[in-house]
């Protein structure tokens, strides 16, 4: 791990603000994420801003009758909350399949949303990645190279690499928004959709976020009703990431939202897609996965998300 | 062989790629390449910080980088907690900080001024084992032993986070009050890694602390 400068901050927006004029700075929260990169000098900050004296930790309602989470609850915290388990079962389910019980205490909300690939060749510094190194080139798209875990769609020619979050399915499928401070103190409300980015030719560029920029909350709108549930297949039944996860929530007429994971830099899901679901599993996932562009070692995952996404239907 | 000539190249661009991101962002979405010029740290690089561990309390200067693990083994010495995997994938540094287990090789030392840390150290004594060391004795709950105090750590966390009504991805409905059974405490002991397999023996003693505690 490289050496590195620290400090506790106590206001957001004067956090943002730091983060701006401190080059090399970074904001540190629970750190699972971070930390682990900083020891293989994937990440490699200068200075940490430390922000968890921000008060960001409640979980509150809205006025729109909705939830408004602080940035800082934890997963563990969020997954518990009784108005979360009871009205946004995706989101309390999404939250428990992922990571351990010792991971989930520690890792935040935003932290989720801002945490890396496990992409292989982005965690091996030997490997070329563009995302950690621009313009060293893509390992996972060379010849024989190992890509089962990574992107079947969303994707390009510069990277392949999944966003790895099962929370961020979940708050997918129920339309939340990001709420931010810049580094001049001005606040934005980001939809969920519009936070991730694309690879395209810059995939080290992966959210709005500008620079020092501080996510402070993400905003649940009021309940959807339906029945809730979270389908995540991986190689292993606990701690492992997702090959393929399906968020769903469905009403009782048959209408309603599907969102994709381990599939996509983002949590992958479409209004196009949302409308076949009363005519199964296959029309939806013909017009969600249309386009897709997966490798040899990664086809699987296309007919894994339309017969997981069947399981799920058949289950109710 | 064309691998130097690949390399060459792959050099040339890294150097080219490099100036251009630093230009970039100064936080957030930065990538590892920019921040590998030659930036160093704007202040100092160790901090003074006081924490409670195992009720007593210790004043440390640290370098920024110790995590919450070495502080524990190298610098007070309590080497009951054990540094498996250093990445948060096995569980053998499983702590309490403020009663919440956690991975202590992934939590930065610096960051816990003020906090309450317990450690296997903290958890009974040879003559007083706490009764989760007395069921993993009696259920033989190990073989090599290296990830035992991990285990402990965290089996007895899993009984409280049960009865905190705090969920697990195997639980069934989600409103419902919580039962301790086989599945729930496999599933919530996923994080810790015992590589000579005692699992089943692990869960018996977990079972028998929690029929204890009922």
């Amino acid at each position: 791990m490289r050496p590195f400068s620290y400090e506790r901050a106590g206001d957001a927006a004067q956090a943002a603000a730091r983060a701006a004029e401190v080059e090399g700075a970074k904001f540190i929260a629970g750190g699972t994420n971070l930390l682990d990169l900083m020891k293989l000098e994937i990440e490699t900050p200068v200075h940490l801003i430390d922000v968890n004296g921000l008060g960001l930790d409640e979980i509150s309602a809205t006025d729109d009758g909705g939830l408004r989470i602080g940035a800082l609850v934890s997963n563990t915290d969020l997954a518990a909350h009784e108005t979360v388990r009871r009205d946004y079962g995706v989101l309390s389910r999404a939250l428990v399949a992922g990571a351990s019980g010792q991971l989930r205490n520690k890792a935040t909300t935003a932290g989720n949303l801002l945490q890396r690939t496990r992409c292989p060749y982005f965690y091996d510094t030997a490997q070329p990645c563009n995302k950690r190194e621009p313009g060293s080139g893509c390992g996972a798209l060379s010849e024989g190279a190992f890509s089962r875990q990574l992107g079947v769609i969303g994707t390009s020619d510069s990277c392949i690499a999944t966003h790895p979050s099962d929370m961020a399915v979940a708050m997918r499928a129920l339309d939340v928004t990001v709420e931010t401070i810049t580094p001049v103190g001005m606040t934005r409300q980001i939809p969920l959709a519009d936070f991730h980015k694309l690879p395209g030719d810059t995939p080290e560029q992966e959210n709005a976020l500008m620079p020092g920029e501080i996510i402070t909350a993400v905003t649940l709108p009021a309940p959807v009703g339906g029945t809730h549930a979270y389908h995540k297949v991986r190689d292993r039944s606990s701690y492992a990431f997702a090959l393929v996860s399906v968020a769903l929530i469905r009403q009782p007429d048959g209408t309603g939202r599907v969102a994709l994971g381990g599939v996509a830099p983002k949590p992958w899901r479409s209004d196009e897609a949302d409308a076949e679901l009363p005519n199964g599993a296959r029309a939806v996932m013909a017009r969600l996965l249309d386009g897709a562009r997966p490798t040899e070692e990664n086809a699987f995952k296309i007919t894994l998300a339309e017969r997981t996404l069947a399981a799920m239907l058949a289950e109710e | 062989m064309g691998a130097p000539i690949e390399f060459e190249i792959r050099r040339r661009t890294l150097v080219a790629s490099s100036a251009a991101v630093a230009i970039g962002a100064a936080t957030g979405q930065r990538s590892g390449a920019q921040s590998r010029a030659a930036l160093t740290p704007s202040g100092a690089e160790d901090s003074t910080i006081t924490l409670t561990v195992n009720g007593v309390e210790q004043e440390l200067t640290i370098d920024n980088r110790t995590t919450l693990l070495d502080l524990l083994r190298e610098n007070l010495k309590l080497t009951g907690t054990k540094k498996g995997c250093d990445h948060g994938q096995c569980g053998a540094c499983t702590c309490t900080v403020n009663g919440q287990r956690v991975n202590s090789c992934l939590s930065l030392a610096v960051m816990h001024d003020g906090d309450e840390i317990q450690s296997i150290e903290g958890v009974g004594t040879p003559d007083d084992l706490d009764p989760m060391q007395a069921a993993f004795v009696a259920n033989d709950g190990f073989q090599c032993g290296y990830c035992t105090p991990g285990q402990i750590m965290s089996a007895r966390s899993v009984l409280d986070e049960i009865r905190a009504g705090i969920p697990s991805h195997v639980t069934d409905d989600l409103n419902a009050q919580i039962e301790v059974t086989d599945d729930e405490i496999r599933e919530r002991m996923s994080g810790n890694i015992c590589r000579c397999g005692a699992y089943s023996n692990i869960l018996a003693a977990i079972t028998k602390v929690a029929e204890e505690q009922a």
